[in-house]
């Protein structure tokens, strides 16, 4: 990390406070349209709802597209937030500091948004309550723990609670910053937030400990929620699904994905909200050297799911790959998929100049997650496509309707506006992790240049 | 942690070596290190100012969290199956590998939530109760809080003063 800027408290206050303490022309029209959307997803929905899951693009084979694809690929982009944050937590790295809240941040927009998604589907959201909640003890009717449908819940509400609650107790400090610098009633909802905190060096200390002892916690429970949501597919007994290499390529799939959701993220903070000062050049070029590893660790469980499937020789399985590749429309989805989640971004991301160059770290970041949402559609689709015995009646491909296509588009609004409204109501990026960051600055002269360093027992 | 704030004093200091000479003073002049606190809005490396270091049982927490969240996963996992049994793909009433996924999350849910109980109770938080405290510390002054000064208010007021800006 060779860019540090100098900051003081003033001007860290100041600029990190900017947007949560005065509000532009531009948030409102944007909110007001990132809305409007939604508001036209909540119609659609409610036309669902009346009308039927036939009004979805749903056939009488598969009746798992578009929703559940969405559902995958946000728990995916919300596992970057988490492992960002605690991996590079857990390992101090400096440059994690304008970057860790911002990837909490997702994670938990991300995340409540990918659980909505199952229940759209069901089509009867009011019954998932007691699908996957023991609450029913009036007529006796249990969750099935033998069912794929309560581990799923369990692990995102698991995630979800724990995400939410990790970025609460980190934002406790910045809390204070806030409560000190309004007045009114924002100072009083910000002192009711702050719970008091006054900055002794115990509660310093134990902020200090509950990042890293929460990391740890955090990082197992992510790990298995995308392990889980790969057994929905792994341990149902269908070419295509059923194979063990399930869990680690949903997991390195999602991260994949997560990281080059949180570049775009820095990006967007960085142009938006003018933090040039804060999110420099430096933290897209590690970014995009993490994401060379992530890349080439995905593809080869990708290749792995490939190759085992070829392996094998089981005559359903060989058809589910040639459907994959040789029949439309997935043959055009399919290179499609492998380029941009890899071929296009990671040559690109092994030159220093281009990971440094925001604009082409912002283009392959958004790049490599079309190819992960393709991914999770090529993965998903088929295998329900596959004509088998008797079923010579049936449709043959599945073709997403427009309510597919709103509902899809809604859930980036969604998660959108629920990052763009915190970001409004609290600092984005940590101001006590920033000014950590100042006080343990330093620089050693080696020869004849200054080295940035940083401090540490 | 409730502060008696008549008998407390709370000086501020621009530099950082100036908040350790109040410290020294403070602890040279009598005070206990329990009652002499510093305040600021950055995490500084513990014992920078030459602060008592307090002891904490936050570890204890996650283990006890863990303790209570599997066992209501094992009973849930349980109970549910016998109060509603009803064979699902040739498998027994009570199969272990799918109740372990439930176990897990349980367990898991209870270290993190205890967890957190343990770093705010840890951290006396919350604290709503008047503590002698000013804004300007979150603009980066650094505050030098005797909370017990027993009548050496002047005392305390001095060795502050002495230390610097």
């Amino acid at each position: 990390m060779q860019e540090r800027y100098e900051l003081n408290t003033p001007k860290i206050n100041d600029d990190l406070l900017r947007f949560p303490l005065h509000t532009p022309l531009w948030f409102w029209l944007v909110a007001g349209g990132l809305a409007s959307v939604l508001g036209l997803a909540g119609l659609t929905y409610l036309f669902v709802l009346y009308f039927g899951l036939g009004l979805l693009g749903y056939t009488d084979r598969i009746m798992w597209g578009f929703l559940i694809t969405n559902f995958v690929f946000w728990v995916g982009i919300s596992h970057a937030g988490v492992m960002i944050s605690a991996i590079l937590r857990l390992a101090q790295a400096e440059w994690r500091r304008p970057v860790t809240r911002a990837a909490e941040v997702m994670t938990v927009f991300a995340l409540a948004t990918a659980a909505l998604f199952p229940v759209l589907h069901t089509g009867r959201p009011w019954r998932t309550l007691y699908w996957a909640f023991p609450y029913d003890y009036n007529r006796g009717i249990w969750p099935d723990v033998r069912s794929a449908l309560i581990w799923d819940p369990s692990a995102i509400f698991t995630y979800l609670t724990s995400s939410t609650l990790f970025v609460f107790i980190c934002l406790i400090p910045d809390l204070a910053v806030l409560r000190d610098r309004t007045r009114g009633w924002q100072h009083a909802i910000y002192a009711v937030l702050a719970m008091g905190f006054q900055g002794t060096s115990r509660q310093w200390k134990l902020q200090t400990i509950a990042g890293i002892l929460l990391s740890a916690l955090i990082l197992p429970v992510f790990v298995s929620v995308h392990s889980i949501v790969s057994w929905d597919f792994a341990a149902a007994i269908l070419p295509g699904w059923h194979t063990t290499v399930f869990p680690p390529y949903f997991v390195i799939g999602a991260v994949h994905s997560g990281v080059s959701a949180v570049v775009t993220l820095m990006f967007l903070l960085r142009k938006v909200f003018k933090l040039e000062d804060y999110i420099t050049p430096d933290h897209f070029d590690a970014l995009g050297r993490l994401l060379v590893v992530v890349a080439t660790a995905w593809l080869y469980f990708f290749l792995m799911d490939f190759y085992m499937g070829m392996f094998g020789g089981e005559e359903a399985e060989l058809a589910v790959w040639s459907l994959r590749m040789y029949y439309p429309p997935y043959n055009v989805l399919f290179p499609i998929f492998i380029i941009t989640s890899y071929f296009i971004p990671v040559p690109v991301w092994l030159f220093r100049k281009f990971r440094r160059n925001l604009t082409v770290m912002f283009w392959t970041s958004i790049c490599v997650n079309v190819g992960m949402w393709l991914e999770r559609f090529i993965l998903i689709v088929p295998p329900l496509s596959f004509k088998q015995a008797f079923t010579f009646l049936w449709q043959d491909a599945y073709s997403p309707r427009w309510t597919d296509w709103i509902l899809v588009i809604a859930s980036f609004c969604l998660v959108t506006l629920g990052v763009l409204l915190f970001a409004k109501v609290f600092p984005i990026i940590p101001l006590f992790d920033i000014k950590e960051g100042q006080v343990l600055k330093q620089e050693l002269r080696i020869g004849r240049v200054r080295v940035p360093a940083v401090i540490r027992e | 942690m409730a502060v008696n704030v008549r008998e407390s004093r709370l000086g501020l200091f621009r530099d950082p070596d100036a908040v350790v000479n109040a410290v020294e003073s403070l602890r040279k002049a009598g005070f206990r290190g329990t009652d002499v606190k510093v305040l600021t809005d950055t995490p500084y490396p513990e014992g920078a100012f030459g602060e008592e270091t307090e002891r904490h049982r936050l570890y204890v927490f996650p283990f006890v969290g863990a303790a209570c969240g599997f066992s209501v996963g094992v009973l849930l996992t349980i109970a549910t199956q016998i109060a509603y049994p009803i064979v699902t793909g040739g498998k027994p009433i009570q199969s272990i590998p799918p109740m372990i996924h439930v176990i897990y999350e349980g367990s898991m849910l209870g270290a993190i939530l205890f967890t957190i109980m343990g770093i705010l109770f840890e951290s006396r938080l919350p604290d709503f109760g008047p503590t002698p405290y000013d804004r300007r510390i979150s603009e980066g002054y650094l505050g030098v809080l005797v909370t017990k000064a027993d009548g050496r208010a002047d005392v305390a007021i001095v060795c502050s003063a002495k230390a610097g800006p």
